[in-house]
């Protein structure tokens, strides 16, 4: 029994679980947005271009943080633009103003005759340095980011599903828009120093995608993606401590073995429907 | 601020473009409170462009609109229910009728205020108005293209709206359907509502509008359905009309037979 809680008991593997815990919910909650909203690369996007923020920070002398939040909002903030302005599709605009950010970045370390980041930690995340200041940050941003679900919850879901006609009923699907990019982009940052730049895509899309798959409405899904992510976090920081594995990679891994076990679940429950008579009653 | 005893609608001189096309040119038009307007025009004339405008959608390149006695975009929230041509959906979205129908009642309600019984029951009414009572708990991709129709048009009545727009909700539809929006349409008009709605089917706009609005780009022709089909510029229409329309009245004026060809393309 005791080897089963042996990781609770050192100090900083308490803070990696709650600094999991608290990413793994935030992440697959906006992930219900991402996926349903068809923004699997915004992840990806942001997380490369906040890039370009840390090597700025670094150069400046200030957090990597602080400067990876920065160009991430500032990013989020003009793909939503040129996107509404340019009359350019989401996708698109998110290819080539991350893959510009990140260019950047590149750029400016390529002009330092020797470089001391520690991208390591940046490309595939440490959930183990997270100190107690990090994890007061994650739970910040965490709070600032659920309240403002909270709050917008009726613009989001009206503008995922319909954002015109929620946008001639006065609702204003732009504005909601750059919140929601916004709050992704706080998310992604959160998210990075856990997993790191190349995992924290497959955060905000693979467990809500998991749930998609077994819920056909939009609160179930959230909640189903939400247990998911914290799931796929918390378990798979557990695991790693085990198979003395990445820990951002575990976590990945589990996430998927929970997307395709929600496939397979989905496969078996449709084919017992076909089986039985299919009786549908009003909800409400 | 808006004025209850003026019109619901009113357009001078409204110019719409897409880039360097005109798609609306000088659009002058009334709509009382209470009136079923139906707006009838070939492919490519503006009758979707004139509905979105009216939403606030499209900004006019010049000309005056207001709407609900404001400017489009001023309009109170929740005061505008328009149900697009085609609804360019996910149908895969978690929703079933039920949500799709609810997402009417937000823009009544602040975050902080709760989905109460009233939503509730304003979402019941709504969908019983269209006889889909029974399909509240599908899911939106097991419905009809008819059903599709009667679940949108079921949001924009839960939506309570002042002002109801209709972008050709018949198009596609079966006949039971098409009958229960026509009897739905002429009770919200009798209980005070605006209602713009456009068509394709030229049939029975007699029963369906209080007037009828010829739209090509600018306006051909505007009053009772009898007395648009008197000023007889339904005979070019009808022959680059896609639909298979006809209009029926029940004593068709002689003049509808002749052709006028200074309305042609």
């Amino acid at each position: 029994m005791h080897i089963l809680f042996e990781p609770f008991h050192y100090e900083f593997m308490q803070r990696a679980f709650a600094a999991a815990l608290a990413v793994g919910l935030l992440c697959s909650t906006m992930g219900t947005y991402v996926v349903l909203r068809k923004l699997s690369f915004i992840g990806d996007g942001i997380a490369h271009a906040s890039f370009a923020g840390i090597v700025i920070a670094y150069l400046r002398n200030f957090d990597y943080y602080v400067g990876a939040a920065i160009v991430a909002v500032v990013t989020a903030l003009g793909i939503g633009f040129v996107h509404r302005r340019g009359r350019i599709s989401l996708d698109t605009t998110i290819g080539v103003l991350f893959t510009a950010a990140f260019a950047l970045g590149i750029f400016l370390m390529s002009q330092q005759k020797n470089y001391a980041i520690d991208l390591q930690s940046f490309l595939f995340g440490d959930i183990l340095s997270v100190g107690s200041g990090d994890l007061l940050l994650i739970l910040a941003l965490g709070a600032v980011v659920a309240l403002a679900t909270i709050v917008l919850f009726r613009p989001l879901l009206y503008t995922s599903f319909d954002p015109v006609v929620a946008q001639a009923s006065g609702i204003n699907a732009g504005a909601t828009e750059y919140v929601l990019l916004v709050m992704l982009a706080l998310t992604i940052i959160v998210a990075l120093q856990s997993v790191g730049i190349v995992l924290v895509a497959a955060l905000l899309v693979t467990p809500a995608a998991a749930a998609y798959q077994l819920t056909s409405r939009f609160s179930p899904m959230m909640l189903l993606s939400a247990i998911f992510g914290a799931t796929s976090t918390v378990g798979g920081l557990y695991l790693s401590y085990y198979l003395h594995s990445s820990s951002g990679a575990t976590i990945v891994l589990l996430a998927t073995i929970i997307f395709f076990g929600a496939i397979a679940l989905k496969h078996v429950r449709q084919s017992a429907a076909r089986r039985t008579v299919h009786v549908s009653s009003p909800l409400d | 601020m808006t004025d209850l005893g003026g019109e619901a609608v009113r357009a001078h001189d409204l110019v719409v473009r897409y880039e360097d096309f005109v798609a609306l040119d000088r659009v002058t038009l009334r709509v009382p409170y209470g009136e079923a307007l139906g707006i009838v025009g070939p492919n490519g004339s503006g009758k979707s462009t004139l509905l979105k405008s009216i939403a606030g959608l499209l900004t006019p390149a010049s000309g005056e609109l207001a709407v609900l006695g404001t400017h489009p975009r001023d309009v109170r929230t929740g005061a505008i229910a328009y149900v697009p041509q085609v609804e360019a959906v996910d149908w895969s979205f978690p929703a079933t009728v039920w949500d799709v129908v609810a997402m009417g009642r937000f823009p009544r309600l602040r975050f902080w205020q709760r989905f109460g019984t009233h939503d509730a029951n304003v979402v019941r009414d709504a969908l019983d108005a269209v006889n889909i009572a029974s399909l509240a708990g599908r899911h939106i991709s097991e419905l009809s293209g008819g059903q599709q129709q009667r679940a949108f048009v079921a949001r924009a009545i839960a939506q309570e709206p002042r002002l109801l727009l209709l972008d050709e909700p018949t198009t596609g539809v079966d006949a039971q359907t098409e009958e229960a929006l026509r009897v739905l349409v002429r009770r919200l008009v009798a209980g005070g509502l605006p209602v713009i709605m456009t068509t394709h089917d030229l049939d029975r706009v007699d029963d369906w509008f209080d007037r009828l609005l010829v739209l090509d780009r600018k306006v051909l022709a505007i009053g009772t359905p009898r007395e648009v089909v008197a000023q007889n510029v339904y005979a070019g229409m009808r022959e680059h009309a896609h639909t298979h329309g006809h209009l029926r009245l029940d004593h068709p004026p002689h003049a509808e037979h002749a052709t006028h060809p200074e309305i042609r393309p």
